[in-house]
């Protein structure tokens, strides 16, 4: 496959829609749960299971997440927004409406960043349309006996659906808008964004605009993409269905013109796009104000402040590591899409220390691998960010080497006790006396002749027989000795002896 | 307008109701009865009038962020036309 | 003392002098009904056995000097759109044929807070769509006053009831006039409260925006003392307003310092009015000028077109609030749903044909009638001509409301256009029995407070009442002005003879 030649052919438009459910405590109209996984219907109560009588309430809480995430994408927010039914008959809708909003969402505009990608594409971004607020629905589930199931637990789960402009020209870029935007909601806590469990969910539009031998252009038909439940399902959907269009209009020649919208389903086992069933009826969604829930209005002071509560976003924050602490694009980008927590323990840790660099290593290697083993979020952790900084400071006073350091460290997470008292009970300390450790130096040269002969012969790298003998010196120092120091005293003891 | 039988048969689709045909011609030609009926509203000058959805005009009801109790399951499902002992139950949605 | 003669005002009384007990008043009661609701039908359910219990803790607690509610002891009789906890609530409809809410709606919990005692289940339009109580799947209700006519509707049973002495009170819902009409039908005072004055939680929606609870009673003071224990705001109902609740009894009498402005619409002697009926409204008004009041004629400019747009707006809404009886979360399901054709067989999923054939069965012809004209006219191609247009001669009605009550306190009016018809006069005819709802339906698509009280019999006895309108939430003017015609007449002291 000659992806160059592919890319010189045709651009790939690409849109997203998608769905995000609110970290809220209850329902967006109700009160009970919105936890995922719990035994079918034990989470619903008489409103959202539609019962005859019942009125939603809207959850405030829901609102102000949904104003957060608009300001977040610098989306215009309206000043008067109402909400609307959808009216369509389905079993996982229990009032067969969903409550939404039509054609006065509560934000429109706004853009989601590109992040830039390893290749050195992407950057950038995309706009977005709009950004409304709706009640998620229930479940479908295959039962025996030519039954389905309905669940209703997730129906009138809040969920924020946002709709962007086509702007997106590469698979690649679909998924990386989607991280991004993960990350971003995750910063505000607006949503867990977990695409397995369904809280983030994306559909995209795509189709091709060939360039054909006269110069002018072919877009092929729109093509609507469902059942992506992965970040790498939505890269690969649609890396499968540029492919698969292609193809297609290479054989059919078949325009956006010629043909209606498609729906189609994406099969993460088969890697493939199919065709879904297209509802029976033409969609009328019959629209209309809905009675039962009031307008709002939102004013400047209650913009300003949500604005206030919205702390540095993650692309604010990588340049902010680059330019204050002069970190690497790829450090930058490591601690910040780790997430919120990871990001402010490194800002103290270098605050503290005053080595942003040494704070980026110890927590790359050291934190985030002991967290992912263990299995724990940050804040399980027994070592606080004063903890790490001063373990670093001790390690900086060659109070202990950077072996030492990490043992230290892995007993402190281990412990949760402070680094001075494992430092003291385990007998760490590095050997700086000069003296004492040129004799080892001299001690482990004496022990060793083969290695000078090594040395002599030229058999092996000097490199190679110099390492070896430095980490013999370690041993005998039980790993104590200053390693900058050995290395200065064995290559004077070297010379000494012609090497 | 004037609704024909085809017409109404469309609206009981959208609406779900499934007509008998001695039905449909009933209901056409009541339905085109009231239609004529309200078409009368099309006189009425409306030039710069809001439309009134709402029956009254407050605005930003909100309610706090609390979780209460889930109904128990049985009372979930304790009206349900069909169902097992863990959810309704429908014609299978077939894909 | 009889407490069937007794007013709900009268009732108390007897109790507070000791004249009966709660289970006496109570027992007198379930006598009558057992003696004539077969031939009136007003209560389609009723049980005595737990109201006489209550009864019996009611009287013990009196006995024992324990705080009791406003209600205490008072039999009301709840209209059967009205949910009760684990009690039928159908609607009168077959598609609720078995449905019991896990939930009590508010004003029951109010109620129940009270001390009142919950008297059986009331007839009812179907799902309150009807202004004659024949589309009942129970039967029509009957007019004590001559059991060949109706009650009017939709709240035909409840009139009925209180008419009859089943109870002093009842509960009734008002969408169009479902209150006032039969309230005007059957002699008694039916009261149709401000739009967001009572919680319409646990109302089962006919047309949210319309829909509110209102009491029934012989006079004044019964459905004063009733409104002042539902109304009030309700945090599960977002259209129910923030608004202290009036002590409405100590209302009705108080003193004001300025005579009391009435307005009459000359709108209202328009074509269709019984001439017995218009005769009554003007001796109204002669009542209230010999009271000291001023009387005034003013013009309501869109009375013609309440009509119009009510049965536009109600069907739109309804047709919405109605899609969720599916037969599959609760309600009526068809056992068969077998494709009767070709066609079905091959375009009709059996999801779709459950669905149609369960709502076939479960709704009568008039419920059947308005949720196709309500989504007719929410659908593509035709909402603006018909639902938008009819929402903005909503606000020109409500308009001409505001602009009346410039220059006048209340609005004096005819309630309906003719006494009680013949059961069966009108059934055949939908428009001619849409109708009737000429002045009522307005103060609906306006949220305003109308009331319906006795005005005067017909010269063959049936009774004629005439409609009090006051500004949104004026409720104790509407009441003390409907109290000052109160005073000067006897026709609420009026009762029917039965067989
Ligand atoms: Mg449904
Ligand atoms: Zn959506």
């Amino acid at each position: 496959m000659d992806v160059e030649k592919k890319t010189m052919e045709y651009d790939i438009i690409i849109g997203l829609e998608i769905h995000v459910q609110l970290q809220t405590e209850s329902k967006m109209f109700s009160g009970c749960g919105t936890e995922f996984g719990l035994p079918p219907n034990t989470q619903t109560d008489p409103v959202s299971l539609g019962l005859p009588g019942t009125l939603p309430v809207m959850n405030g809480k829901a609102f102000n997440l949904a104003l957060k995430t608009a300001l977040a994408f610098g989306a215009e927010i309206a000043r008067f927004t109402k909400w609307d039914r959808k009216n369509y008959y389905y079993p996982d809708l229990p009032k067969n409406y969903q409550i939404s909003q039509y054609d006065l969402p509560f934000s429109t505009g706004g853009s989601l960043p590109i992040p830039e990608r390893k290749d050195g594409g992407g950057g950038g971004s995309i706009r977005l349309t709009r950004i409304h607020l709706e009640e998620d629905t229930g479940k479908m589930i295959h039962a025996a006996g030519g039954m389905s199931e309905v669940d209703l637990n997730r129906a009138g789960v809040p969920l924020l659906e946002v709709v962007t402009e086509p702007d997106l020209r590469d698979p690649a870029d679909a998924r990386g808008c989607l991280e991004e935007l993960r990350l971003t909601l995750r910063y505000l806590g607006v949503s867990d964004c977990e695409m397995q469990e369904g809280s983030l969910r994306c559909d995209a539009n795509v189709n091709l605009h060939i360039r054909t031998d006269d110069g002018t252009t072919i877009a092929t038909p729109i093509v609507e993409i469902k059942n992506m439940n992965s970040f790498s399902a939505v890269e690969k959907a649609l890396h499968y269905e540029v492919e698969r269009q292609f193809e297609k209009w290479k054989d059919d020649g078949l325009t956006i013109k010629d043909a209606h919208k498609e729906t189609r389903g994406w099969s993460d086992p088969e890697g493939i796009t199919k065709p879904q069933r297209q509802k029976e009826t033409a969609a009328d969604y019959r629209y209309f104000p809905e009675p039962d829930l009031v307008p709002v209005e939102v004013d400047d002071a209650w913009i300003a402040r949500l604005r206030d509560e919205i702390g540095e976003l993650p692309m604010a924050r990588r340049a902010r590591f680059e330019s204050e602490y002069g970190l690497s694009a790829y450090d930058a980008n490591v601690l910040v899409e780790q997430g919120q927590d990871v990001a402010d323990y490194f800002d103290a840790v270098a605050r503290e220390t005053g080595e942003a660099k040494l704070a980026s290593n110890w927590i790359q290697q050291d934190i985030l691998r002991s967290i992912k083993e263990k299995k724990i979020g940050l804040g399980d952790l027994h070592v606080d960010p004063a903890a790490l900084s001063d373990l670093i400071k001790r390690v900086k006073r060659k109070e202990l080497n950077t072996n030492q350091g990490r043992e230290v460290l892995a007993r402190m997470i281990d412990t949760g006790q402070a680094a001075e008292s494992i430092i003291a009970e385990g007998g760490y300390g590095l050997i700086g006396d000069r003296d004492a450790l040129a004799a080892v130096v001299a001690e482990t040269i004496d022990a060793n002749p083969k290695a000078l002969e090594d040395l002599a012969g030229g058999k092996k790298k000097p490199d190679a027989v110099k390492g070896w003998l430095r980490g013999q010196v370690m041993k005998k120092t039980q790993g104590k000795a200053d390693p900058e120091l050995v290395v200065e005293l064995l290559e004077a003891r070297l010379s000494e002896l012609g090497h | 307008m004037n609704l024909s039988p085809e017409d109404v048969a469309k609206v009981a689709l959208l609406a779900r109701l499934r007509l008998e045909p001695n039905e449909l011609a009933t209901y056409t030609g009541q339905i085109n009865e009231i239609v004529h009926y309200v078409e009368q509203l099309q006189q009425v000058d409306v030039s710069g009038v809001e439309p009134l959805a709402h029956g009254v005009e407050v605005r930003n009801v909100f309610r706090e962020d609390r979780r209460t109790d889930s109904l128990p399951r049985e009372e979930a499902l304790g009206n349900a036309p069909k169902r097992n002992h863990e959810a309704f139950l429908v014609p299978a949605v077939l894909q | 003392m009889d407490p069937l003669g007794a007013t709900l005002s009268g009732l108390l009384d007897g109790y507070h002098s000791g004249t009966f007990s709660s289970e006496e008043a109570v027992g007198a009661f379930v006598r009558r009904i057992e003696a004539h609701n077969g031939r009136l039908n007003a209560l389609i359910d009723f049980d005595p056995a737990p109201a006489l219990e209550q009864a019996r803790s009611i009287d013990d607690r009196r006995r024992r000097g324990e705080p009791l509610g406003p209600l205490a002891g008072v039999p009301i009789a709840i209209k059967d759109n009205i949910c009760r906890r684990g009690e039928l609530t159908t609607c009168c409809s077959r598609m609720l044929a078995s449905y019991r809410p896990p939930f009590d709606a508010t004003v029951i919990r109010r109620l129940r807070a009270a001390d009142a005692i919950l008297l059986g289940r009331l007839n009812m339009d179907e799902f309150a769509m009807g202004s004659s109580n024949e589309t009942s799947v129970y039967g029509p209700a009957r007019n004590p006053w001559d059991p060949d006519r109706s009650p009017g509707g939709s709240s035909g049973g409840a009139a009925s009831a209180v008419a009859a002495s089943f109870a002093p009170t009842a509960l009734g819902s008002d969408t169009g006039g479902s209150i006032r009409q039969p309230a005007s039908l059957c002699g008694v005072v039916g009261l149709k409260p401000t739009y967001g004055r009572v919680s319409r939680y646990g109302l089962v929606a006919f047309a949210s925006s319309l829909d509110q609870i209102g009491p029934f009673g012989h006079e004044v003071a019964d459905v004063a003392r009733v409104l002042s224990v539902i109304a009030g705001s309700d945090p599960m109902d977002a259209t129910s307003v923030e608004m202290p609740v009036p002590d409405y009894l100590a209302a009705i009498d108080a003193k004001t310092d300025r005579p009391l402005r009435i307005g009459i619409a000359r709108e209202f002697f328009a074509e269709g009015l019984d001439p017995e009926v218009e005769a009554v409204v003007r001796e109204a008004a002669r009542v209230f000028e010999a009271e000291g009041a001023t009387v005034s004629e003013i013009s309501l400019p869109n009375t013609g077109q309440a009509i119009p747009a009510y049965y536009i707006v109600a069907p739109a809404e309804a047709s919405s609030n109605l899609a969720r009886y599916d037969g599959t979360i609760f309600g009526h399901r068809a056992e068969d749903f077998e494709p009767r054709t070709d066609a079905e067989r091959d375009d009709l999923p059996g999801l779709v044909r459950m669905m149609m054939a369960s709502r076939a069965e479960g709704f009568g012809p008039e419920v059947t009638r308005r949720i196709m004209l309500g989504t007719f006219v929410l659908s593509a191609g035709y909402a603006d001509k018909y639902y938008v247009q009819a929402l903005k001669v909503r606000r020109l009605i409500r308009d001409d409301f505001d602009r009346a009550f410039k220059d006048v306190d209340v609005i004096l009016g005819p309630t309906s256009p003719v006494p009680a018809f013949r059961v069966g006069e009108k059934v055949s005819d939908p428009l001619a029995m849409y109708l009737l709802d000429v002045y009522t339906g307005s103060a609906n698509l306006a949220g305003i407070p109308g009331i319906s009280l006795p005005g005067g019999l017909s010269k063959s006895g049936l009774p004629i009442g005439i409609q009090l309108q006051a500004p949104a939430f004026a409720e104790e003017t509407l009441l003390r002005a409907a109290r000052t015609f109160e005073r000067a007449t006897d026709w609420h002291t009026k009762r029917p003879q039965l067989a």
